[in-house]
């Protein structure tokens, strides 16, 4: 059963006693993509990415990964994934080269192209300088770069990395993204989960988790313009009187500050926004302020795909 | 030929990462050896030169022939002669001597008088070891019954077979060998698993096509190698420093010595699928370590135990293990003539295996 999608998720369900980690996850992940999966910890993008390869049994539902399907025997798939845990799992007491070399003879790659693809994969990862240095001496930057390599290093057609860029320095993330980017390229496809709204923009798609259930997906576009919420965007001298003065108010969905900015959240189909809020600044012993109608980024859209009915209606 | 070649490099890997861990290298090699030393040493249920005075009331040519007899034996170690019996007492009491031996002035003739003991032993009742030897050394003064044929004792020395020196190593090592393996293939199996669990290893293996058996046997393979590297420093140890025997035949051992190891490591692998830490992992092995000791014919006679002790000793490989190097080493005994203890030890393994896969899945949950 050959399709455009590398995985195809129906009503995914994981439950571990009375917690209910995942809840009827639908997903569909087209070829040569990067998919994120976005969410708060605890939300169930771990609990997800485990399911997909076989780690983990699902309470109910059902999946498609590369045509193999789950739940069932995965054995036929791992060759086919490339998988990044979120802590470091590679072997500290061996050098960069020993643990390549491992995996390398773990899937079996042909005597002969070993060599070559580990010396193309240190260059590639700039790790040729730390070839013979114990993995577990390294920094977060390397180690997470020596996991990559490890990762791909058997071409995998899909990789599952679980928050891969947790650990390391913003430099190093955004490399990092450069080479999923160069991997994508050339038809990997990649899932991958953070909990960095920067990294999410970055994907081809998303989806969103809270609580276990996907509350939205699609391109960051087409959530950024699908919230159903006027953003309003707020900059008072004195921020903290401007959020007193919006916090309870009426009509008004959330309020979030950044900085000396304060971005507002009204449901859509309020006709005047910006006047909304005036008033309720006004109202509130007369607070000066900027107020200007902007467009929602995507931490905006997490704040309104989070809320609750009631919040949403304000 | 896949499936070997992802084996072998679980192995590979294993060897290359014990190699970089110099304290396990060192207990490799350190448990045996100074286990050995220790026991061989140490442990010695042949007791002899207890510190023992001497009242000589009596002191005549006979008395003096007695305590020359009682000498002989080499069970006491005469550090001195006192006057009264209240002496006696008193080096007792202060812990000085363990044994104090009273002759009566008419020693003499107490040793024709069937009624009254010819000689009174003082004994250090705080240690049972002791009072143990010195319920044997009652039976001496009979041997003076007739007062004439004095050197009877003599006549009816005991001598124990197979060992008639009554050396305490030539019992205790063929058994240390089973404590010392049971100690360390269980525990570097059992930890070597967990370990990689907790360090979250364990999470990108089973997520590569190696499969739960590849994984178990080719980590457990460097293990086995270790063990008959330790059996053989055993033995080493045994014959230059202690003078063990070898009876049987060599081969023997080693091959009893291979179904006893295959059995230690299949517990280790049960232990390493139910423990999630490490010192878990090592509180079980001293769990299982622990009636290894103790019931398996190692300390106490496995005869003397109450049947229920029985009961569980004959659970424990170490048990069968025991009578195996016992009879190769010391009897003479082929293997063939001890195979249900083989076959014990190959039920066991056969359960324990089956156990630790159907308990080990590459999964999570």
């Amino acid at each position: 059963m050959t399709n455009d999608y590398a995985i195809e998720a129906n009503g995914l369900s994981k439950h571990f006693g009375d917690l209910k980690a995942v809840s009827n996850l639908d997903l569909k992940v087209p070829r040569g993509q990067i998919y994120g999966f976005l969410g708060p910890n605890g939300s169930g993008k771990s609990t997800t990415i485990r399911m997909l390869c076989g780690l983990l049994t699902p309470t109910e539902g059902t999946a498609n990964v590369l045509g193999t399907l789950i739940p069932g025997s995965a054995r036929n798939l791992k060759p086919k994934i490339g998988y990044m845990t979120q802590k470091f799992s590679l072997f500290g007491d061996m050098t960069v080269m020993e643990n390549l070399q491992f995996i390398a003879e773990i899937y079996s790659v042909r005597k002969a192209d070993r060599r070559p693809r580990i010396d193309e994969l240190l260059g590639k990862y700039d790790l040729f300088g730390q070839r013979r240095q114990l993995a577990g001496t390294m920094s977060g930057g390397q180690k997470q770069r020596l996991a990559l390599a490890c990762a791909v290093l058997h071409h995998p057609e899909l990789l599952l990395l679980d928050e891969p860029t947790s650990a390391v320095d913003p430099q190093s993330r955004r490399d990092f993204w450069a080479n999923l980017f160069r991997l994508a390229e050339g038809g990997t496809t990649i899932m991958v989960s953070t909990h960095y709204m920067d990294e999410a923009e970055r994907c081809h798609r998303l989806a969103i988790l809270d609580r276990g259930i996907k509350v939205a997906d699609g391109t960051p576009q087409e959530l950024q313009s699908g919230t159903g919420m006027h953003i309003v965007e707020v900059t008072a001298d004195d921020p903290y009187r401007a959020q007193e003065a919006l916090d309870c108010a009426e009509h008004i969905a959330s309020v979030t500050q950044l900085g000396v900015r304060l971005r507002v959240l009204i449901p859509e189909h309020f006709a005047e926004p910006v006047d909304l809020v005036r008033q309720h600044l006004d109202k509130h012993g007369g607070v000066t302020a900027d107020v200007r109608l902007t467009t929602a980024s995507l931490e905006d859209v997490f704040v309104a795909v989070t809320m609750s009915p009631e919040e949403r209606v304000a | 030929m896949k499936s070997l070649s992802r084996l072998l490099a679980i192995t590979k890997k294993e060897i290359r990462q014990l190699r970089r861990d110099r304290l396990t290298f060192g207990m490799i090699v350190g448990i045996p050896v100074l286990q050995m030393l220790l026991f061989g040493y140490a442990i010695n249920t042949d007791v002899r030169n207890l510190r023992t005075a001497i009242a000589d009331q009596s002191n005549t040519h006979l008395s003096r022939q007695f305590v020359a007899e009682l000498r002989e034996t080499q069970v006491v170690d005469i550090i001195e002669f006192v006057d009264t019996p209240a002496v006696l007492d008193e080096r007792l009491r202060l812990g000085e001597i363990s044994i104090g031996v009273v002759i009566p002035h008419d020693f003499e003739r107490r040793v024709i008088d069937p009624e009254r003991p010819a000689v009174h032993l003082l004994v250090d009742g705080s240690d049972p070891t002791i009072s143990s030897v010195a319920m044997q050394l009652r039976n001496m003064p009979i041997a003076f019954d007739t007062g004439k044929n004095v050197r009877r004792a003599h006549n009816i020395e005991v001598r124990p077979s197979y060992n008639p020196e009554r050396r305490t190593p030539v019992n205790i090592i063929p058994g240390l060998m089973g404590v010392i393996l049971t100690l360390t293939m269980m525990l570097f199996t059992a930890v070597a698993i967990v370990r990689e669990r907790e360090r979250g290893n364990l999470e990108l293996l089973i997520n590569t096509p190696v499969s739960s058996a590849e994984l178990m046997i080719g980590k457990v393979i460097p293990y086995v190698v270790i063990g008959m590297i330790q059996l053989a420093l055993i033995l080493i140890v045994g014959d230059v420093l202690f003078e063990v025997p070898m009876r049987g035949s060599v081969l023997d051992l080693y091959l009893a010595s291979g179904a006893f190891i295959a059995a230690n490591l299949a517990l280790g692998l049960v232990i390493s699928t139910v423990a999630t830490t490490q010192f878990q992992a090592m509180q079980m092995t001293f769990f299982v370590l622990l009636p290894s000791i103790l019931l398996s014919g190692f300390v106490f006679p496995f005869d003397g135990m109450p049947r229920f002790a029985q009961l569980l000793g004959e659970i424990l490989p170490v048990t069968h293990y025991i009578r195996l190097t016992r009879g190769i080493m010391l009897r003479e005994a082929g293997l063939i003539e001890l195979y249900p203890e083989l076959i014990a030890l190959g039920l066991f393994t056969l359960v324990a295996m089956t156990g630790a896969a159907l308990r080990f899945t590459k999964r999570l949950d």
